[in-house]
């Protein structure tokens, strides 16, 4: 086998991510994610096919053989997949794997027990359908199923976000005071298949490597002490102690979820994004939804009508502060969603004083797309504006 | 690094619990013991709350005595009774999540080899039938369909004996147990020739009645696994509560069981063989030496 190392040099984390010169490319979602492994200095990758997720991992696949990626491959299947993923980080090793939909629920056990184990990764998952009956199509409902996990959670609302999420992802999952690990979702097909601007910084530098002993929780890998871990189990029985531990471990979990706003605002420039704070009616909306709501409140500018946006970037740690205080004077607040729970328009409720001003929806699910009219429609009966209603033939 | 991190940084024993002393003292880092030996040396597991009698519990001891090298030894186990002894040895120990172990490992394996590519690490798995050949089934076979260099131990007690008696994939047809009121309609999983079939290099079937054959088979398995690929140990270890075998007739159950479907066997590919002969003479040699010196 003939060497496999491509020139790359590591620069720091700071550089890479907020300073270096960026060149603009016009590339897919898939293309993106593997544009920011490519430069993440990753030890293992490894795959499961389910759609629309392969494209993905088929590129990082490609970066393995070209030597950007040690190692590599095929699983079983995503419980499989995600089981190894925990094996290898917890070997110390830097580690992605990406997923969707009903892959993401089979690998659901073994994902959310990464926080709880400390293992720092990036998992990428491109959202589709999840319930029957069947489609592969995007519908974001899965997100919801992470949020109790004690994992971070972005959504990206495009390409660039992808990129950006991803490569920051790796560097905020395993600062001291977080070590826990980040999802990075966006919306299958609607961002993984379809174009868009990416600014890259150059692919001649990457991430220096995962330090393992930098960690609040070691590696297991017979380098550090001690030697004996444990002279009694007592978390596997059922006593006080073991309540008791469960309970301080997990608050630590959860601690280290909040603690990781600040990394977040320093990559990520914030866990939100707020377009005209002084609006009276706003859209608050997170990944592909938060594109739409952005034409959205264009479209309702150029006719006049006061509404701002509020992109959600961050869903966990959720930005609860942040949101608060924008919608404070809020007359109205629009959540257009790509699932049929609404899960992001009951977090939005849960953290303001006045929930009924909450618009539910609009909402599409099943893969279908999400129209800018549909959330025209909810901002002209919010100011009760009285439009004739158009039929295209 | 290995050995240096049991080690005890000077002028810290006298703060360092006595165990941990001991431990380092007269354990067995650094150095190979002779498993008839056991009783004169620090031990690498000692206490546990496994039932009196369970032979599982002995063939961990014997395991655990058994290590070439326990200093650079990571061992996996999941759900069952086994893990309440591994969890409390001198060797890091992981539990993840319910039959994951072979995954686990896998990735774990993959991970020590990118950052140690000169150092065995030993990778070993301990599980229950239930573990390995019923929920972690997938990720048993397709660890070794890929060939991951780790050893597999499935301690058989034919039930699942830490949720209460179910049967299991390996427990025998026709047994009553819990969720087979009527008796196990299907025949015992054939475990062996499954390894086999999926690519272990190295595969023996025991009832560990001889202590001294059950460390030859455990450092084998380990001696294989860091070369060549996977590596495989079927043993039997009766769960004495569920089966209700009387505590002072279980050695006589497991040596009943030697004769009928346990008996001993051994399988390995022709340069697993070539390389542990290899290895053995050179042990055979050293000690001839040490006795001599």
């Amino acid at each position: 086998m003939t060497e496999r190392k491509p020139e790359q040099r590591v620069v720091d984390p700071e550089y890479l991510i907020l300073e270096a010169p960026r060149e603009r490319k016009f590339i897919t979602g898939s293309q993106a994610f593997a544009e920011a492994i490519k430069r993440a200095n990753v030890d293992i990758a490894i795959a499961y096919p389910i759609t629309p997720q392969s494209e993905t991992m088929h590129l990082v696949g490609d970066l393995y053989a070209q030597g950007y990626v040690k190692d590599y491959y095929r699983a079983e299947e995503e419980y499989g997949a995600m089981s190894a993923i925990a094996g290898a980080v917890r070997g110390g090793a830097r580690a992605f794997s990406a997923t969707s939909g009903p892959g993401l629920l089979r690998g659901l056990e073994a994902i959310v027990s990464w926080p709880g184990h400390r293992r720092p990764a990036v998992l990428g998952v491109m959202t589709r359908v999840v319930n029957a009956p069947l489609s592969i199509q995007p519908d974001n409902v899965e997100i919801s199923y992470l949020l109790n996990c004690g994992m971070i959670v972005l959504h990206a609302e495009n390409q660039q976000d992808v990129f950006d999420f991803t490569l920051a992802g790796f560097v905020i999952s395993e600062k001291v005071d977080v070590y826990i690990p980040v999802a990075v979702c966006t919306e299958g097909f609607f961002v993984t298949h379809a174009k868009g601007y990416v600014d890259l910084p150059p692919e001649d530098m990457k991430l220096p490597p995962r330090d393992p002993y930098k960690a609040p929780v070691p590696p297991t890998d017979c380098e550090i002490p001690p030697a004996r871990i444990q002279r009694d189990a007592p978390v596997q029985k059922s006593n006080f102690m073991s309540y008791l531990i469960h309970a301080v471990w997990q608050q630590e979990i959860w601690s280290a979820n909040n603690r990781a706003r600040k990394w977040i605002k320093h990559y990520l420039g914030g866990l939100v994004e707020v377009v005209n704070p002084d609006a009276e009616v706003f859209i608050v909306a997170s990944g592909c939804a938060a594109a739409q709501g952005r034409e959205a409140q264009r479209y309702a500018e150029m006719e006049g009508l006061n509404v701002g946006l509020v992109k959600v970037k961050s869903i966990r740690p959720f930005p609860a502060q942040e949101i608060r205080e924008v919608l404070k004077k809020a007359k109205a607040v629009i959540v257009p969603e790509h699932n049929i729970v609404g899960w992001l328009a009951k977090e939005v409720k849960a953290v303001i004083p006045n929930s009924g001003i909450v618009v539910d929806g609009p909402r599409v699910y099943g893969g279908m797309t999400l129209p800018v009219e549909l959330i025209m429609e909810k901002i002209y009966e919010a100011f009760g504006v009285k439009k004739a209603k158009k039929t295209v033939v | 690094m290995g050995l240096e991190y049991v080690r005890i940084s000077p002028g810290f024993e006298k703060y360092m619990p006595r165990d941990y002393v001991d431990l380092v003292k007269f354990g067995q880092f650094g150095r190979e013991v002779d498993v008839m030996q056991l009783g004169q040396f620090k031990e690498l597991v000692e206490e546990h709350p496994m039932c009196a009698g369970c032979y599982m519990a002995y063939f961990i001891r014997i395991f655990y005595a058994a290590l070439p090298k326990p200093e650079d030894t990571i061992v996996l186990g999941t759900a069952g009774c086994a893990r309440l002894a591994l969890s409390q040895a001198a060797v890091p120990f992981i539990y993840g999540n319910y039959g994951d172990t072979n995954a686990v490992a896998s990735g774990l394996k993959r991970a020590l080899s990118i950052r140690f590519p000169d150092k065995d690490k030993d990778v070993v798995v301990i599980a229950g039938d239930g573990g390995l050949m019923d929920i972690g089934f997938g990720m048993t076979m397709h660890s070794w369909f890929r060939g991951e260099k780790f050893t597999t131990i499935m301690v058989d007690n034919e039930v699942y004996g830490n949720t209460g008696g179910q049967e299991s994939g390996m427990s025998p047809k026709g047994v009553q147990l819990k969720m087979a009121p009527l008796g196990k309609k299907f025949d015992k999983i054939n475990a062996v020739q499954l390894a086999i079939d999926a690519g272990c290099v190295y595969v023996a079937k025991i009832s560990p009645t001889n202590p001294k054959k059950i460390a030859k088979v455990v450092r084998r398995a380990i001696f294989a696994a860091r070369k060549f690929g996977p590596t495989f140990i079927h043993a039997y270890t009766s769960c004495n509560i569920e089966y209700s075998i009387p505590t002072r007739e279980v050695l006589a159950d497991a040596r009943k069981r030697e004769k009928e479907d346990f008996k001993f066997f051994e399988w390995m590919t022709d340069e697993v063989k070539e390389y542990l002969e290899e290895i053995e003479r050179k042990e055979k040699e050293r000690k001839k030496q040490e006795v001599k010196s």
